[in-house]
């Protein structure tokens, strides 16, 4: 398969102000289609409702999962009610230390987040909990991906200006 | 219960871009071109529809589906919408099928449609991972190439799956599509091609991982005196399941594994289940369509499957979750040939959303309407090219399936009697 050579493309474009018009109605099927642009842009308040302890957690160095009162289901990222037995969880300070338990690196990604590849993507497992927790891991070298990666060894860190977003903590390798 | 079935189908050419027509136009194509491989189709049999497509955003259209119904000359007939992610189009050819079965319908149109070409491909990657928890999973960096990354990297991990395994879905789905005229991708590739693309999120390259499309399908579901009136050879939905994930990968248990009848506990006494690296939604799917249809053996009892190949990952996961082979086996079953059209258990013969692209809504709608070919023994004449007829295929199956593994479809279907 060969490979194409292309010139980058990108969204902008010319203002169109007027298009030719055939004489005859009939020629109309033939036209090009006209294509406009269209802005959308939002800004969304968003509220981490019962979550919102995590966020607060995460500005004060410290990671918080919940734990099932009934069975002790231990959830690594929080949920407010145990999803196996339906009770109401309570807030855990997990431990900083945990482990690869899968990964990849982003080559590329949603446009919000284009500007940061490449980066590392981490589900980190706790020894104390039942389920993981999705990071961002710095720190290893993303050109050297490999299966080896699996089950290292990683620690947390927190940025010290929070953002009260999941990345407001991040992982390292621990050794 | 009413038997349910199909009697006509048809599918828009998947394209990146269809500015040359409005989303209910494209429909409209795919409408008619099911209507014209009925013998004097006259649309007052349709009493109900059902709308099929994922994103409002993609639209930017509340109501979409209201403005197919119009177009197409339906109102004021029932209709609904339906959205499961990427199961979407799945999920509204059940929801079809249920209308039929519960006997509210004797004749329901099922149309789907997707223009995702309204956004750059990266805006359309943000977009889509939405449809992941935005408190906790896409500020992250939510991207599901690299979601389903990491669901094979465990697979990988725990199984030995070899990115030589994967690619070999890619070579098998893209060749196959060289006889598909519907299919956006044809290309002769080799597993060196497929590693050598640039990579997305590793060890996905840019051929491991389907395309973003416009395109519309429709499916036409009638209870059994209707489908007779209309058809001479329809084939009948023998089988369906569905079945459900946590959002979030990581809340995914690490328990036992979902028995098919062809296993045993003992053959997984190991094995943390599903994990990340096992879609339990396509087992739980999997195994009530198998259920209903009667299946106990679905490699020897099923003649082909269209299953949804977003990433040669999931095709992989998925041989496994309907028991093509047991967990872990897949990768072995991809590089053995036994999944090519003239292997022993044919998957995405039509090259499946690898090579024929993924307008969300209508991809579940096209796995029914090349399934449906398949079992009519039409593939020739709808393709121009019988290369990917599958000799007397008798049963089938579709699988439809969304947001690593959120909601999972699978339906079955036979030849008529």
């Amino acid at each position: 398969m060969s490979k194409k050579i292309r010139l980058p493309e990108t969204d902008d474009g010319a203002i169109l102000f007027n298009v030719p018009f055939p004489a005859d109605t009939k020629d109309l099927k033939q036209m090009s289609p006209i294509v406009i642009k269209q802005n959308y842009s939002i800004d969304y308040i968003h509220s981490f409702g019962q979550d919102s302890p995590f966020f607060a957690g995460l500005a004060n160095g410290k990671l918080m999962g919940t734990r099932c009162n009934a069975c002790s289901y231990t959830y690594a990222t929080p949920k407010g009610h145990c999803m196996n037995c339906g009770n109401e969880t309570e807030w855990i300070e997990l431990p900083l230390q945990g482990r690869i338990h899968t990964f990849t690196v982003c080559e590329f990604g949603s446009e919000a987040f284009l500007k940061e590849t490449p980066f590392i993507l981490v589900l980190v497992e706790f020894d104390e909990a039942d389920t993981l927790f999705l990071s961002r891991i710095v720190g290893l070298d993303p050109t050297k991906a490999s299966l080896d990666w699996v089950g290292m060894k990683i620690k947390a860190q927190f940025k010290r200006n929070s953002k009260f977003k999941p990345t407001d903590v991040y992982f390292v390798p621990a050794d | 219960m009413s038997k349910v079935y199909m009697v006509s189908g048809g599918v828009s050419k998947f394209t990146k871009a269809r500015p040359d027509k409005t989303f209910q136009a494209v429909v409209k194509e795919a409408y008619d071109y099911m209507a014209a491989d009925l013998n004097g189709f006259d649309k007052s049999v349709i009493d109900n529809t059902v709308a099929s497509y994922f994103s409002d955003h993609f639209t930017r259209q509340l109501m979409a589906g209201i403005m197919v119904q119009d177009y197409l000359g339906l109102c004021p007939l029932a209709s609904r919408r339906i959205e499961a992610g990427g199961a979407t189009g799945g999920m509204c050819f059940q929801s079809a099928w249920e209308s039929v079965a519960s006997g509210r319908s004797k004749c329901t149109l099922a149309y789907g449609f997707e223009t995702m070409s309204h956004v750059n491909t990266w805006k359309g990657n943000e977009f889509i991972a939405l449809a992941s928890d935005v408190s906790f999973d896409y500020p992250v960096g939510g991207f599901y190439s690299g979601y389903y990354a990491m669901m094979v990297v465990r697979h990988m991990q725990e199984f030995g799956t070899t990115v030589e395994q994967m690619a070999a879905v890619s070579v098998k789905n893209h060749a196959n599509a060289l006889h598909n005229p519907y299919a956006q991708h044809q290309m002769e590739i080799t597993i060196e091609d497929v590693r050598n693309a640039p990579m997305v999120a590793w060890p996905l390259t840019r051929l491991d991982i389907c395309v973003m499309s416009d395109g519309a399908a429709c499916v036409l579901l009638c209870d059994e005196e209707t489908a007779f009136k209309l058809s001479d050879n329809p084939v009948l939905v023998s089988g369906v399941g569905c079945g459900t994930d946590a959002m979030r990968m990581a809340d995914r248990p690490h328990g036992d594994v979902m028995l098919l009848p062809h296993e045993s506990a003992a053959d997984y006494k190991d094995l943390k289940y599903p994990g990340i690296h096992s879609f339990r939604a396509g087992r739980a799917a999997s195994k009530k369509a198998y259920e209903m249809a009667g299946i106990e053996s679905p490699r020897e009892e099923l003649d082909f499957i269209e299953l949804h190949d977003a990433y040669t990952s999931s095709e992989i996961q998925t041989y496994e979750d309907m028991g093509l082979c047991k967990y872990g086996e897949g990768g072995p079953l991809a590089e053995s040939g036994a999944a090519a059209v003239d292997g022993e258990i044919p998957v995405n013969p039509s090259g499946g959303l690898l090579a024929c692209g993924h307008p969300v809504g209508a991809t579940g709608l096209m796995q029914a309407v090349f399934a449906f070919w398949q079992l009519q023994g039409t593939i020739g004449k709808h393709f121009g090219d019988d290369t990917l007829q599958i000799k007397n295929a008798k049963r089938g199956a579709i699988h439809s399936h969304a947001g690593t593994g959120t909601y999972v479809t699978v339906s079955i279907l036979e030849k008529g009697a």
